[in-house]
């Protein structure tokens, strides 16, 4: 049994999917045909394609779907996509983490495609007594040029069934000069039914007989139920049961803590009336060992964790405190990213149903396989027994890579008899998150007589991900505990002769978890703002100053940095109160670079006018997803530059709704230009590296149009 | 618990149910029409946007006992196939992400063209200053308007 992977553990687990190359797709009736579980042929030349990943908005429902289409030498015209069953014995990609969706399917999908379109080939070339050398594919039709003939693929089904696929590990796969699907913009196959209200989110699950619940969880975390009164919500009209759920904490058949709050559900006929009955519980909470800690004590013991002994020295390369001692030319400063919150339109949710002879789950989640285990184990009974149905997710960002509200989903559904669907509303959402870390950032350097880096000193404090979710035995491993706060400190791209990468942690019952690029988020503001204050010191112009300080082994940095630099009208002059500011990132399998443009009013207000964006993310599989991707992730980072700070007092999120967690709006969001580098190697990620370099990029046109520098985060603060 | 006769996308509806009931949980529970969106219960996302007599109403915000004889239309409603304008240009433009926000800005933008045929950028973004998307799809958005409004004249 295993607990949700790393996430980019992930990108290596690619192995054991040998089974689904050769079982025959579920489904699949004397009138079709399938080669392997991800595609269905019909004799009227349809084709059905089986997508894994989670959909939640980053388009894999299209992009990797085309990766399969393109191999198979289909007719895009002709495909209709389905969701995979949760079968985790034959679908090993049910999971999306670390922007890794088509990373991973560029491979397998590529490979059943490919399978796919070579035992059509040979059933076609049997068909006409020729040797399927002499064959070609196109639009899903093998042509035989000499004679002049030519079957669809819905005309070879028959023939076909008869074969034996070949093994898709040793099929030849395309060139990339031979792709014709992949590479263009075609229609996302999911946007239709966006635009009509037809598509079915995790809310959207109705079920005959369903009910609808919410629960009342203690708003300290750690807290728990003192007393409860139900009187008066039982007496709600439509409330039909209210009961107490207990937290759940470390299970120990998957050595992970799952942090289920516990509380006081509420069941009703409908959403209104489950809400309304909780509101008429009379609760009282032992608010538990937060109940002294609020932000304020937090920044103190991060400003204490910054001079303390660090838990684990990430990067170190010569001796970076002699060196900075016998400095001249040195600057420190210090840098603070608070916690924020995922905030996904549509709120967490799942519909579950438990009867005698198993468990069948609607869910809008990123852990498709997870999920079943960890019902099975909740239940206690066979995974085989449990079904998981994978909807559509209003959005993630990576808040449905928890199984909480699947746990409590199982807890209510348990006691209920009928199905029931367990509702968060914006308040749970905004206060039950798994945040993204609050950090603390210090950092010392100096500049050698040629202008050089000669010292870099960073000291990186951060509320870890790791103590949310691990065994006390598993946290005596300091490079386990810091694993998920200093990963990148190794990619850093700049050569300093001396450099020192440390980390200290700073302990805190705020539950965090990963968000949209994760410590990348932070250390890249810490690393990027940095480097341009450097550049400063050096009195260089801070895109040149990168260059010339870039390895020489990061010239593909070196490319974006260039290509954003010239679409982004480096060094034109600006009109005063007006600036524009550069950062760089490389991560997730991709380079990219902005170029910020923001004005200052007079009292300090900060438009962001524009952003320009080159990106290397290799083959750009779907070029206007892409765009898309990099739109989304500017636009998402924008809040926590702008606006978006999630603050607590007593162990209690303060922030309840979008009134005070203030997210970007349209008049705030900047004209966005994406640059695409050509390239034709395997595709990087593309749903997170957008977002670390915009921060600082803002931060650094700030300063350029200001003056002054921006070292903790939202501006203003 | 009252009765209430509704007109639903040009259809009657007959129910019993507690007038204080926001029209959002009347659509999504009671009418089965879940193409309207819960986003945030307080009319601060507009994901629960509706047309009540053609102009827009945040679902969430509006008790059931207020709608009275107004003609209610939901993305469902707002064209029997995905030929309103503004849903075409949603399409071309390819804007959604995730998609769940997108009914509400559908309809706001709808309501938005129907108030004002050529709207300028401002007045687009202060139209849809009440709609958030998460995906920020903010760009595409304001370039759907502007088609929609080529394209409708």
């Amino acid at each position: 049994m295993m607990p949700p992977l790393d996430r980019r553990e992930i990108l290596k687990a690619g192995a054991a999917f040998v089974l689904a190359f050769r079982l025959p797709l579920k489904g699949a009736g004397p009138d079709s045909y399938a080669p392997n579980a991800w595609i269905r042929i019909t004799p009227d030349n349809r084709i059905a394609v089986i997508s894994e990943a989670p959909e939640m908005g980053q388009g894999p429902r299209t992009t990797a779907v085309m990766l399969l289409a393109d191999e198979l030498d289909a007719d895009w015209a002709s495909i209709r996509v389905e969701q995979a069953p949760v079968i985790p014995e034959t679908y090993q990609h049910l999971i999306t983490g670390g922007s890794g969706a088509t990373e991973q399917a560029w491979d397998y999908m590529r490979r059943a495609g490919a399978q796919a379109r070579d035992v059509l080939v040979r059933a076609a070339a049997q068909e006409w007594s020729v040797d399927p050398r002499e064959c070609r594919t196109e639009r899903s039709a093998v042509i035989h040029e000499r004679t002049g003939r030519r079957r669809t693929y819905g005309e070879l089904v028959s023939t076909a069934s008869q074969l034996t696929p070949a093994a898709a590990a040793k099929i030849a796969l395309k060139d990339p000069a031979q792709f014709r699907i992949v590479g263009t913009s075609v229609p996302r196959t999911d946007i239709p039914s966006k635009v009509d209200g037809s598509a079915p989110f995790g809310l959207d699950v109705r079920v005959p007989g369903m009910q609808y619940a919410v629960i009342a969880r203690c708003p300290h975390f750690g807290g728990k139920l003192a007393s409860c009164d139900a009187s008066a919500a039982k007496a709600v009209p439509g409330v039909t049961a209210v009961f107490a759920v207990p937290p759940i904490g470390l299970v120990p058949e998957l050595g992970w803590n799952i942090n289920v709050a516990g509380g006081m559900a509420v069941v009703a006929r409908s959403t209104w009336a489950a809400i309304q009955g909780r509101k008429a519980l009379k609760l009282v909470w032992d608010k538990g060992p937060g109940a002294a800690e609020s932000t304020a004590s937090l920044r103190e013991l991060m400003v204490r964790q910054a001079d303390a002994e660090p838990i684990l020295v990430a990067a170190e390369e010569g001796d970076a405190k002699s060196a900075l001692n016998a400095a001249a030319n040195r600057i420190e400063a210090t840098y603070e990213l608070p916690f924020q919150a995922h905030a996904t339109m549509e709120p967490m949710n799942t519909t579950m149903h438990v009867r005698a002879g198993g468990i069948e789950i609607w869910s809008p989640t990123q852990l498709g396989a997870e999920s079943r285990s960890l019902v099975a184990i909740l239940a206690n009974i066979l995974p085989e027994r449990v079904t998981v149905h994978m909807m559509l997710c209003g959005g993630s960002f990576g808040r449905r890579y928890q199984w909480d509200y699947m746990a409590e989903t199982w807890q209510v559904a348990n006691q209920v008899g009928t199905p029931v669907q367990l509702v968060w509303t914006r308040e749970d959402d905004m206060q039950h998150d798994f945040y993204r870390q609050h950090s603390y950032h210090k950092l010392s350097a100096a500049l050698d007589d040629r202008g050089g880096i000669a010292v870099w000193r960073q000291r990186i404090v951060s509320t870890p991900i790791r103590p949310v979710f691990d065994s006390a035995d598993k946290l005596k491993d300091p490079k386990r505990v810091a694993a998920l706060e200093v990963h990148d400190a190794q990619a850093f791209p700049y050569l300093a002769a001396n450099r020192l990468v440390d980390y200290a942690p700073a302990q805190s019952v705020v539950p965090r978890a990963w968000w949209r690029s994760v410590e990348s988020s932070f250390n890249t503001f810490a690393v990027e703002c940095f480097i341009d204050e450097l550049a400063h010191l050096a009195g260089a112009d801070p895109y040149e100053f990168r260059l010339k300080r870039l390895r020489p082994d990061q010239e593909k940095l070196a490319a974006v940095l260039r290509l954003a630099a010239e679409k982004g009208g480096w060094g034109k002059p600006m009109p005063k109160g007006e600036g524009r500011g550069i950062a760089c990132y490389v991560g997730f399998g991709s380079y990219i670079a902005h170029v910020a443009e923001v004005s200052v009013a007079a009292g300090g207000a900060v438009r962001v006018k524009r952003i320009v964006s080159a990106v290397d993310c290799g083959t750009a599989v779907h070029p206007d997803g892409v765009r898309a991707m990099l739109e989304g992730a500017v636009n998402y980072a924008l809040t926590p530059v702008l606006s978006g700070e999630i603050t607590f007092a007593e162990g209690a999120v303060r922030q309840s709704n979008f009134h005070d967690y203030r997210v970007l709006r349209i008049q705030d969001a900047p004209d966005i230009e994406v640059h695409i580098v050509p390239s034709t190697l395997p595709p990087g990620g593309m749903g997170e590296p957008g977002v670390p370099p915009l921060a600082p990029a803002v931060a650094n046109a700030i300063f350029a149009a200001t003056g002054k520098r921006v070292r903790r985060l939202p501006v203003g603060s | 618990m009252d009765r209430f006769r509704l007109s639903v996308n040009g259809k009657p509806a007959t129910l019993e149910a507690d007038g204080d009931t926001p029209l959002l949980w009347i659509l999504r529970d009671e009418l089965g029409l879940t193409g309207t969106k819960y986003g945030c219960g307080m009319g601060l996302c507009g994901a629960c946007t509706v047309h009540l007599d053609g102009k827009a109403a945040r679902s969430c915000q509006t008790p059931l006992r207020s709608v009275g004889t107004r003609k209610i239309t939901t993305i469902e409603g707002l064209s029997p196939d995905r030929s309103h304008p503004v849903q075409r240009a949603w399409i071309a433009e390819q804007v959604p992400q995730c998609g769940y926000c997108q009914s509400g800005q559908i309809m706001q933008a709808a309501a938005l063209l129907a108030a004002n045929a050529h709207p300028t950028r401002q007045q687009i973004d202060s139209g849809m200053a009440g709609n958030i998307c998460r995906c920020a799809t903010y760009q595409r958005i304001r370039r759907a308007i502007e088609r929609a409004a080529r394209e409708r004249a």
